[in-house]
């Protein structure tokens, strides 16, 4: 089998330079590829498009990368809890792109899968058309999607092999294996990283082919973003 | 006039047995919280679990196990876990039953706006554009008014519209009101003492009232 261990971060996301498309996996704070991001935001890079659920926190996630202004660009369903960002947006310094959630899953799903467009009902009538080809199927009418694809896709899961096959755990899988797929450079970090063999088979959810660097991070965080408890 | 919760729980009332639903951020989070023990139905949050809990006690917080809001949640026995793909296929391919959002406007012909927006500046609609285009039942659960004392319930939505004519009921403290298909809100129920004047004064679209608007039955 084929070895794609690292030892750290730092080693996995040495190549990714100025002007990169990532997609970072994650939903708000769960599920995202929190040691990936730290060691980027330690090194002097500019202009990266962002491909995201969401922008993190001011001081965790996506929030980190935006504070050292290394985005040019930041495709995202929603940017709700991130001030740096509005900052930065009502000041011209970065874009925004706007997608539906469903429609930025499929997209993504789309890039990994070879599909170069679809068509979604997801916008019609809405700002999101604008500009985007219409068609009717059965009396329904449908906006025409384009795939996305990307230069890195950081992503996180519970539990890896040292072939990149992974295992997510509860709702942290979200666009994590959609993701996987559409990296031409897969970065996966796993908290539990074992030997090829280790894992059963029959419980992967992301075959090891779509990750091409694998490596165990170091005390994760694992914030959350709002602790609910019932009494 | 009906607080968010008897919102709520009124609403509660509209779901049938076996639905797999999908609850909004905001008043529709809480309905969960007054389904009747003899109803079996299944929560789905778009982040990717069918079987939404309750939450958790603080013991028992996850940090991988959220609900669409970015809240701490427990999963009821019988749940999967799935991909935001996967999630939103379950939604645009019509296997999920019912939405209930929130909603800045609805106006008279069905349109919904939520787009989440603040201080000028849109932040986004997370699932909800998928939602309200999906075949599933779609109520609204809303305050009638803006803070400002201005109409949410308009001839046409002011604000940048997430779906056209997909709203089936909406649910106010006011009362709760159907879409008729030639266009209008029509008034169902009122909330316990609240009197049509009121209403009239306070929807800004077509209102149509005909014959005897029965009360809502009282929440204690």
């Amino acid at each position: 089998m084929i070895d794609k261990s690292l030892n750290n971060a730092s080693e996995a996301i040495r190549d990714i330079t100025d002007g990169a498309v990532l997609l970072l996996g994650g939903f708000g704070l769960c599920g995202i590829p929190e040691a990936s991001i730290k060691a980027l935001a330690e090194r002097q890079i500019k202009d990266l498009t962002c491909i995201s659920n969401n922008a993190g926190v001011d001081d965790f996630g996506i929030g980190l990368l935006l504070k050292k202004r290394m985005l040019r660009k930041l495709i995202a369903s929603y940017v709700g809890e991130n001030k740096e960002f509005e900052k930065q947006y009502a000041a011209s310094l970065l874009e925004l792109e706007l997608i539906p959630q469903g429609t930025l899953a499929e997209r993504i799903r789309a890039g990994g899968a070879g599909i170069p467009a679809f068509f979604t009902p997801a916008g019609i009538g809405s700002d999101v058309a604008k500009g985007k080809e219409i068609r009717e199927f059965d009396g329904r009418l449908y906006l025409l999607e384009r795939w996305i694809k990307a230069d890195f896709a950081l992503i996180k899961a519970w539990k890896g092999d040292t072939a990149g096959n992974l295992i997510y755990r509860g709702t942290a899988r979200n666009f994590n294996p959609l993701m996987a797929a559409a990296g031409k450079i897969t970065i996966a970090e796993v908290e539990q990283l074992v030997p090829a063999g280790a894992l059963d088979p029959n419980h992967i959810h992301t075959p090891g082919i779509y990750v091409q660097r694998i490596f165990q991070g170091e005390s994760y965080e694992k914030r959350i973003e709002n602790v609910t408890i019932s009494a | 006039m009906l607080s968010k919760s008897q919102i709520a729980r009124r609403i509660a009332k509209e779901i049938k047995n076996g639905q797999y639903i999908n609850l909004g951020i905001g008043i529709p989070t809480l309905v969960a919280n007054y389904i009747p023990d003899h109803l079996q139905v299944v929560f789905q949050s778009e982040n990717g679990l069918l079987g939404i809990g309750p939450f958790p006690k603080a013991s028992d917080t996850d940090p991988d196990l959220v609900n669409a809001g970015k809240e701490t949640i427990s999963m009821v026995k019988g749940s999967s876990l799935f991909d935001s793909a996967e999630a939103f296929a379950m939604i645009r391919g019509g296997h999920i039953d019912m939405a209930i959002l929130g909603a800045l406007e609805v106006s008279e012909n069905g349109d919904i706006s939520n787009w989440k927006i603040s201080s000028g500046l849109v932040k986004g609609v997370g699932g909800a554009l998928d939602l309200v285009a999906s075949e599933a039942r779609l109520l609204v659960a809303m305050h009638h008014c803006h803070k400002d004392g201005s109409s949410k319930l308009l001839k046409e939505c002011k604000l940048p519209v997430t779906g056209v004519k997909c709203v089936h009921k909406i649910f106010t403290d006011l009362g709760i009101f159907g879409i008729l298909p030639e266009g209008g809100f029509k008034l169902l129920e009122r909330a316990p003492g609240v009197s049509l004047d009121e209403i009239r004064s306070k929807t800004e679209g077509k209102l149509v009232i005909k014959g005897e608007i029965p009360e809502m039955e009282s929440f204690d």
